[in-house]
């Protein structure tokens, strides 16, 4: 290791580089297709169904079999018993049985129907193509039309209601100006550049599963319920995850299938999806149609706001979008009404993509949002300060901190909001826009261990990953400046199931949920070693130096030798010290509303003869409690304001309605983002610690750059030129057609 | 000539001419610093130096390349010294899940000698353009999901700041 | 992908000594047959691979044509054409498309040959006439956004993705060519595709075993030259249109005209129809309108592509308008100018 990552200061906020970072720069950290066992792996190869629905009436693998390299055709015909899919239905949907090759029932395109194992990944590809079959089509529901879905979802992500509201909304829409908009937004990939990989090795008594996945334990209970194993005999590795964003919150066909090919062969079987594969067997974020009435005073005060969102829902997988939940917190307002229907329908898993429900939520909500600042003459920014929710619209909780006021404030500072020039060169007109984001911010219960050993080294045993959100580097900081160790004097071990159990890595709650845990662990650790020097328990700041301990400060201060404390330790003499933490959710969750907040400013340029839009810059300003790394908090939160701009401008996977298969399955269609699509970026950081948010006092920052980016981008391209689409994305045609 | 040359290691061609130079390393070699995004060509977090021009490694055949030399991640730098590129990813946080990294840092190690070559981007029949954007241009062809771009122009600033001296 | 053999051609004279060319490929940079093979939609028994033929790595120049070796890659052609004025669109083209890495990798030839992008051609479980003669065509009442509204058939509406094609077909290139037998041909870019008609599968007139050696181009493109390319995302995507023209005008007349569409046809489309009713007239907004109107009467969109007729429109009117009016202010202006 060179001197120079750790030469910085590793305590709780200091801009320290990543710890993971010198394996990262190397390529040396091992994704989950990366690793290997005593045995040499196999390669599956998934052929997937060519219709949506239907039944498999025929299959015929001899070919595929005779072929050079391949050890086994898997179909529902020869594959190990599973559980079926979706049992038992109270382990909830990331613990259920996700069986494949189990039944003939075809459940979305692209369905896995026959899984071909062969000694390389061209024999297991190329034998896959000569497997012949017949699938008897069944008829295919589709979300076609928002008054199609009429089901009320048992409750939405986020534990939310599926309608709720406040005042009387019909007579609160009739006053002031009203504003009746129909948005919509199409289907979105999380399209994490690692493909879902996994490699399973069974030796015959214990299943090891290296996978790309977001929370080890439910995934332990998955394989447990998919294959009747017992928890204990199965160990899931995912110490590197090449990003998640919620496609990985879950395990997927890969680790299925990858199981089911060395139950049967008893050798490391590797299964990674194809790119085109990824489109169809990991989850997406569904299309939703938001059906909105807003209301205001000619002052500027926000009457009525009316959310109706009209989502799909996949069959057999129950997981509903919250559309609705940004229009239900980002304003005051005398009357709120958010209700969400979906429909179930013959699709692919529908599930959590990045910031579930705000993402998209906020990029339909505060466009129509700033429609009605445009309607009643307002500067869009002045409206949105004037209408701040003082407490929880809905509840009437207070904020258990809350800086939106300050976040527009020091944003519109930041971006020259009052100062923005128009500009006209050639056929190029500039524009400004401005939105504001809410998230919600929870805690998962969360353990850790922490071990120090003779040396003074330490070791952090948790299930946690790091899905490039800088987990390791933020529990080392914990730990470091608990301690006063250097980084270097810290191992952080995630990713191994065999560790206690965390939240893993998801809806934002990650950071704050396994350091707190980590915390109290280091504490524990702590006063275990006060209780062997024979201090007082609890209280005692306790600092290492090497192999000595110093307690306390000032003229109590005390030294141990570490080695000495251990040996009072117990008997036999230990050489380790280990102590666990944990935390769960307190009543400062229900008593507070919970959220980090945000503004957006946006500059964009739009061709008015092409319609082709680019961003100019972009300026976040962001609240979100105590910030644990503002460097790896920073790249998160311009990582969410990229998904920003890509959701804005660019993403859409396409439905075919004729068999509701996607269309534009690869990187060349499916645009997000690249390099050159990034205008300048910057952000401030409104930093107050939260202590009811966490003992921590830090928020969830991963899903809050990209809740209310995209809208200011829309609301730019409307300055700009007028013209307002509000069937994301806003691609060329649809900009040119208005110009 | 049946070998090819990696990371300055000799290597004899896979026996099957439907491997890829990815999928040989990954299979054969056990190297897997460069990435499997798509394995089509359309993400770039697979580019190698293949005689010293980036080019992505999913869609070589490796029995097209006898004779060829190749330089990977791996083998910017020995053991634990890092290219100055690479120590640069880390101390501008240039990534986050870092699978795009290996192929983010390579094209920045080849982004140098095609500037130093005087290579054109299509930036350059404006007359007004500036070198940020022609970078941001010419590392277009490296997919980021976690949205890592600006931290990235940072990181390869070092490339073209030396450059520009 | 299928298993197959290889034949390593080292010279083009090498061809009469392959047995035979059925369900054979010739492979030089492999940035899009190896995609293709990966998918099994291309599935040769026999790879011809072009890696060992030296020759045809060269540019060789004089005073009035230059000519490209089939293997000279996509970044050393438009390096090359950065510095010829008369060239210049060539270069625009090619550093509009794709990226560094597969510039790197990809030639002259294989570029020249590259297939489409429609949808339904890359998914192997759709009805493709292209891909599978006779099965059908679901981009036609499927999602046809990308797809082609000039010389499509009711069996194929796939559009030709290449950027440099659009300007080689601007530039009136000619694709030299040779087969097993060791006869030569020197066919006109602009008559190198055949239309898909009732058989789309069939995308040029070369034979299985005619090779691409060699693309020339006479330095006849007098004046300013305009590559604009409209895509959605600002780098590394294909074009939704894109307008290849080079215009010279003298005293207000349009002396010179060569204008290529692409993105818009199921080949790199020549606006002859559009050339023609520019050449000779005043260079006026009015007459760029009619000579789009003129060139796009016969486009048909399908639907989800309708937008590129209006789309092409504007794009074309207004680099006629660039390059005009460039030329009235620079009246020996050659080569490339920013579009703003």
């Amino acid at each position: 290791m060179s001197a120079k990552t750790y030469s910085d200061s590793y305590n709780i906020g200091d801009p320290a580089n990543r710890v993971d970072g010198h394996l990262k720069v190397q390529g040396k950290a091992r994704y989950a297709g990366e690793n290997l066992f005593d045995a040499p792996t196999l390669v599956g190869w998934i052929l997937g169904a060519k219709v949506a629905s239907g039944t498999l009436t025929q299959i015929d693998t001899s070919k595929a079999q005779a072929q050079e390299g391949v050890q086994a055709v898997i179909t529902y015909q020869n594959s190990p018993d599973q559980t079926p899919f979706g049992q038992p239905e109270d382990m909830g949907r990331f613990g259920q049985s996700r069986a494949m090759l189990n039944d003939t029932r075809i459940r979305y395109a692209g369905f896995p129907i026959a899984l071909v194992v062969a000694d390389t990944l061209e024999q297991a590809r190329y034998a896959a193509r000569l497997i012949d079959y017949t699938i008897e089509p069944g008829p295919i529901s589709l979300l076609r039309a928002p008054e199609e879905a009429d089901v009320v979802p048992e409750d939405i992500d986020g534990g939310y209601e599926a309608d709720a509201g406040t005042g009387d909304i019909d007579s609160a829409l009739a006053n002031g100006t009203r504003l009746d908009v129909h948005y919509t937004t199409p289907n979105q990939v999380s399209a994490a550049m690692e493909p879902h990989t996994s490699i399973a090795y069974y030796d015959g008594d214990t299943l090891t599963v290296h996978s790309s996945v977001q929370v080890l334990a439910s995934a332990v209970d998955c394989l447990s319920s998919t294959f009747n194993l017992p928890a204990e005999k199965i160990r899931v590795k995912s110490p590197y995850v090449g990003g998640g964003f919620g496609s990985k919150l879950g395990l997927h066909n890969d680790a299925i299938l990858a199981c089911i090919g060395s139950l049967l062969l008893q050798r490391p079987v590797k299964v990674a999806m194809s790119r085109r594969q990824v489109f169809h067997n990991a989850p997406h974020r569904g299309m939703s149609h938001q059906q909105m009435a807003l209301s205001a005073s000619d002052d500027g005060a926000i009457h009525g706001v009316q959310h109706h969102s009209s989502m799909p829902m996949a069959k057999d997988y129950a997981f509903a979008e919250g559309t609705g939940v940004a229009a239900r917190i980002n304003y005051k307002a005398n009357a709120i009404d958010s209700q969400h229907r979906v429909k179930v329908v013959d699709s692919p898993m529908i599930d959590s993509v990045r910031a579930p429900g705000d993402a998209i939520g906020s990029l339909a909500f505060e466009s129509a949002v700033d429609e009605l600042c445009r309607a009643i003459n307002m500067d869009p920014v002045t409206f949105r300060r004037n209408n701040i929710a003082p407490v929880h619209p809905l509840t009437g909780a207070d904020f258990s901190t809350n800086n939106l006021d300050r976040c527009l404030d020091e944003g519109a500072k930041a971006f020259g909001w009052e100062d923005r020039q128009y500009r006209q060169s050639g056929t190029k007109k500039n524009g400004f826009g401005v939105s504001v984001g809410m998230r919600m911010n929870i805690i998962v219960p969360s353990q850790a261990k922490i071990t120090v050993d003779s040396k003074g080294q330490f070791t952090v045993h948790t299930d946690m990953t790091d899905i490039g959100t800088g987990t390791y580097t933020i529990l080392t900081q914990i730990v470091a400046q608990h301690f006063g160790v250097p980084a270097h004097c810290i191992t952080i071990d995630l990713g191994d199931s065999d560790s206690p159990a965390s939240s893993g890595s998801g809806g934002s709650f990650g950071a704050s949920s396994s350091g707190t845990a980590v915390l109290n662990a280091c504490e524990a650790l702590a006063a275990r070693l006060s209780e062997l020097a024979g201090l007082a328990q609890g209280n005692e700041l306790v600092q290492f130096d090497g192999e000595q301990v110093r307690f306390g400060e000032g003229d109590t201060q005390q030294t141990h030798n570490l080695s000495e404390l251990l040996r009072n330790a117990g008997e036999p003499a230990q050489d380790s010290l280990s102590a666990q933490g944990e935390v769960k959710p307190d009543e400062d969750h229900d008593k507070y509303a919970q959220y980090s907040c945000a503004a957006h400013f946006a500059e964009v340029s739009v061709d008015t003869v092409t319609g082709e839009v680019r961003v100019i810059r972009q300026h976040g300003a962001f609240s979100a409690g105590r910030i644990l790394n503002h460097k790896t908090a920073g790249s998160q939160l311009k990582g969410g304001m990229v998904w920003g701009t890509s959701y804005a401008l660019f993403e859409d996977l396409q439905q075919d309605p004729r068999d509701g298969s996607f269309v534009n399955c690869d990187f060349a269609e499916y645009h997000f983002a690249v390099n050159r699509d990034i205008g300048e970026l910057s952000l401030d950081i409104i930093e107050e610690p939260d202590y009811k948010a966490c003992k921590l006092g830090s928020k969830g920052i991963g899903e809050l750059g990209i809740t209310g980016s995209g809208a200011a981008i829309a609301n730019a391209v409307f300055d700009a030129t007028g013209v307002r689409v509000r069937d994301f994305p806003i691609t060329p045609d649809k900009v040119m057609a208005g110009l | 000539m049946s070998s090819i040359t990696i990371n300055g290691q000799t290597h004899g061609l896979p026996q099957d001419p439907r491997t890829t130079l990815l999928d040989f390393m990954h299979q054969h070699l056990q190297l897997f610093g460069a990435k499997k995004g798509c394995d089509h060509g359309q993400c770039g977090a697979c580019t190698v130096l293949v005689d010293g021009e980036r080019m992505n490694a999913c869609l070589l055949l490796t029995f097209q390349l006898a004779g060829k030399s190749i330089v990977t991640i791996e083998g910017l730098a020995s053991d634990d010294e890092l290219h100055p590129l690479q120590q640069a990813f880390i101390d501008n946080d240039a990534f986050q899940c870092g699978f795009c990294t290996s192929g983010q840092i390579c094209s920045g190690v080849a982004l140098k000698s095609e500037l130093e070559k005087n290579r054109p981007s299509t930036l350059w029949f404006d007359p007004d353009y500036t070198k940020t954007e022609d970078v941001k241009e010419r590392l277009s062809g490296n997919l980021c999901r976690c949205g890592a771009y600006p931290h990235i122009i940072d990181a390869v600033s070092i490339c073209t700041d030396e450059q520009e001296a | 992908m299928k298993p197959f053999s290889v034949f390593s051609l080292q010279d083009k004279q090498d061809l009469s000594k392959v047995a035979s060319f059925e369900h054979s490929r010739f492979l030089a940079g492999g940035t899009n047959l190896v995609d293709l093979m990966k998918h099994q939609i291309e599935e040769p028994d026999q790879i011809v691979d072009l890696s060992g033929w030296q020759e045809a790595h060269q540019i060789s120049e004089s005073d009035h044509k230059v000519t490209i070796g089939a293997l000279v890659t996509n970044t050393e052609l438009a390096d090359f054409a950065y510095r010829q004025p008369t060239l210049s669109l060539l270069s625009q083209a090619l550093l509009a498309g794709a990226t560094v890495q597969l510039r790197n990798r990809a030639t002259t030839g294989g570029n020249l040959l590259q297939r489409t992008r429609c949808y339904y051609f890359y998914d192997t479980t759709k009805a493709c006439n292209k891909r599978e003669p006779g099965s059908g065509c679901a981009a036609l009442d499927g999602f046809n956004r990308i797809h082609a509204v000039l010389g499509t058939s009711e069996h194929c509406i796939a559009s030709h993705p290449s950027d440099m094609a659009t300007a080689m077909t601007a530039l009136d290139a000619t694709v030299h060519t040779m087969n097993a037998a060791g006869e030569v041909r020197h066919i006109p870019v602009r008559e190198l595709y055949t239309l898909p008609g009732d058989t789309p599968h069939i995308e040029t007139q070369l034979g299985a075993d005619e090779l691409i050696t060699a693309v020339s181009i006479n330095k006849t493109a007098r004046g300013t030259q305009i590559y604009q390319k409209v895509r959605d995302r600002s780098s590394y995507a294909f074009a939704l249109v894109s307008v290849a023209c080079a215009m010279h005008v003298k005293d207000g007349i349009i002396e010179n005209i060569n204008l290529a569409f692409g993105g818009v046809g199921s080949r790199p489309w020549h606006a002859k129809s559009a050339e023609d009713y520019l050449r000779g007239k005043s260079a006026t907004e009015a007459l760029f309108s009619q000579a789009a109107d003129v060139e796009l009467s016969a486009a048909k969109g399908s639907g989800g592509n309708d937008f590129k007729i209006p789309m092409l429109k504007r794009t074309l009117v207004h680099v006629l308008g660039q390059a005009a009016s460039h030329q009235q202010q620079h009246p020996d202006h050659e080569g490339a100018i920013h579009v703003r």
